[in-house]
């Protein structure tokens, strides 16, 4: 179609030989592109004068959050171990659930194509839902507080490890499973002694990575009223307090890179 | 006892590292149990989910098919262009700052504060931004553009910086020694290498921002999610139910794209 509007351009070698050289599809695709941004801005009232009058006011709470206000750290612990216990809790149970459903959406070792189909839908549906919509469903069907953080997490956890495990499944080598088959061992047992030590290490480095994704997601679960630390968050931002915001933030960041050096070690390991 | 077996149990185990390991994760598991309460568990919670499950079956079709400002399509197209124009404006921030933090073009006192900067910005959670932004451009769209903005940069610069680090600078070497200007180093030398790596990134950026942009509208900041938890909290499941069928359909059908495109970025 492109070729024909803008046929390609002809090359003659020297050799006599004519070789077609096809025309860049960068302009069109720039046209498009420009088009969509200003369609974008249309939609969304962007306005650069706005931003370049009022942008101050952003750095304005930035410098209010400093000093941090020292003294709130104690009512901080609480929510913030909530926070951690919710996201360990919800990514052991989920990466533990994860198994047999990757397990059941891996077409080299379940035989029925119609399981496979259904279990992989059943996972991206699973992993478009984004965490905080999950989470305020929760909130509505379990009640305020840690549980239905949990419960969004578990959710969460399931969608992103069940899929990248079964992406690794359906790419281990296949051998070992069908030698344990031929000696008469079922599915489910080649599946546990062939395909899952082989699987092992890069599913503990997923649902590490997943759990430390998690810590940062939970922060913000609370605004919904899923428990943790999103709650304080809400409450600071709600009054203004700025300083006390600026001490949670700290802590929160302290903490989550403290799990993330403690995850990568593990992880690099595992590699 | 064989050879076999003699060399077998040789092998050096790590068996005291892996108990230790697991002993502490069962205990942090255990612990973790103590953040659960049950007390707030109503007897109406299922009615509520038989509720959503209801809404979801017979969705509000009038809602999810009307093209006013109030219809779902609508509000999907504008939680599109809220993550797109975001990645945009992301994706320009944070090119710069990516070349200030790679350890083979800057310093490395420069190139430490400036992933410090990125770490900072990228650990404050998106709806802190969201209430801050607020501040800026008011309620609506443009507030939510600003905000996927701001949190997209965090993970670009970083994604970019290894793609950086991972430049093939014997190619730079060979283009000094038959005589390139610095511009056409970078022109053919440096943006053939890094344009598809950073182009797939925004592409998978933007696919993460169209979620964060429609959980925005929760702070006021613009796009489905304002009118996804005034449905909810007036119990109105069968609008709920549309708004999560046209989300649901709108990420997978972007995600196919993105990982179709992406696939072809990486083939070359």
């Amino acid at each position: 179609m492109y070729d024909k509007i803008f046929p390609p351009k002809k090359i003659a070698l020297p050799n006599g030989k004519v070789v077609l050289e096809k025309r860049s599809r960068t302009p069109i695709i720039l046209v498009l592109l420009l088009i969509v941004t200003y369609i974008s801005v249309k939609f969304t009232g962007f306005s650069l004068t706005v931003l370049a009058d009022r942008w101050d006011e952003f750095f304005v709470i930035i410098l209010d959050m400093i000093p941090p206000q020292w003294d709130y750290t104690p009512y901080i612990w609480q929510p913030l171990l909530d926070t951690i216990k919710m996201s360990l809790l919800g990514s052991v149970l989920g990466s533990l659930a994860a198994i047999p459903i990757a397990y059941l959406a891996s077409a080299n070792v379940v035989k029925s194509k119609v399981i496979v189909a259904a279990t992989k839908v059943f996972l991206s549906i699973l992993r478009t839902m984004p965490t905080l919509v999950t989470a305020l469903i929760a909130t509505f069907i379990f009640g305020l507080g840690t549980f239905a953080g949990t419960i969004a997490i578990f959710i969460f956890t399931i969608a992103y490890v069940g899929k990248l495990l079964y992406e690794q499944i359906e790419n281990v080598s296949m051998g070992a499973f069908e030698a344990m088959e031929s000696l008469g061992m079922n599915r489910v047992q080649a599946f546990r002694y062939a395909i899952f030590p082989q699987v092992l290490p890069n599913y503990l480095s997923t649902s590490l990575f997943c759990f430390e994704g998690n810590v940062r997601y939970a922060a913000i679960l609370g605004y919904v009223g899923a428990g943790g630390i999103g709650l304080l968050l809400n409450e600071g931002l709600g009054w203004r307090d700025y300083a006390s915001v600026g001490m949670i933030l700290l802590m929160l960041v302290i903490t989550v890179f403290i799990i993330e050096r403690i995850s990568e070690h593990f992880r690099k390991r595992l590699i | 006892m064989n050879t076999i077996e003699k060399q077998l149990s040789a092998s050096p185990t790590n068996r005291r590292y892996i108990i230790v390991v697991t002993a502490i994760i069962l205990i942090l598991f255990v612990w973790s149990f103590t953040a659960i309460n049950l007390e707030n568990f109503q007897e109406s919670g299922w009615e509520i989910a038989s509720g959503i499950l209801t809404g979801i079956i017979h969705p509000d079709l009038d809602l999810l098919l009307t093209f006013t400002k109030q219809g779902v399509p609508y509000l999907l197209v504008e939680t599109m262009a809220i993550a797109f124009l975001g990645t945009i404006i992301g994706s320009i921030l944070a090119i710069p700052l990516a070349f200030l933090s790679a350890s083979n073009v800057v310093p490395a006192p420069v190139s430490w504060l400036t992933r410090l900067l990125l770490i900072l910005i990228r650990t404050v959670p998106s709806l802190v931004y969201g209430l801050m932004l607020i501040r800026v451009s008011g309620q609506g769209p443009f507030t939510g553009v600003l905000t996927v903005a701001l949190i997209s940069i965090g993970m670009l610069a970083k994604l970019f910086v290894d793609a950086i680090e991972d430049l093939d600078t014997s190619i730079l070497e060979s283009m000094t020694s038959i005589g390139c200007t610095t511009f056409e180093k970078i022109r053919f030398g440096i943006l053939p290498q890094l344009f598809s790596m950073f182009l797939s990134t925004i592409i998978y950026r933007f696919d993460m921002n169209l979620r964060e942009a429609s959980i925005l509208g929760l702070v006021g900041a613009g796009g489905i999610g304002a009118p996804l938890i005034f449905a909810m909290n007036s119990y109105r499941w069968s609008e709920v139910g549309s708004i999560l069928i046209g989300l649901v359909v709108l990420i997978l059908i972007v995600e196919l794209i993105s990982n179709n495109l992406r696939g072809k970025l990486v083939r070359g």
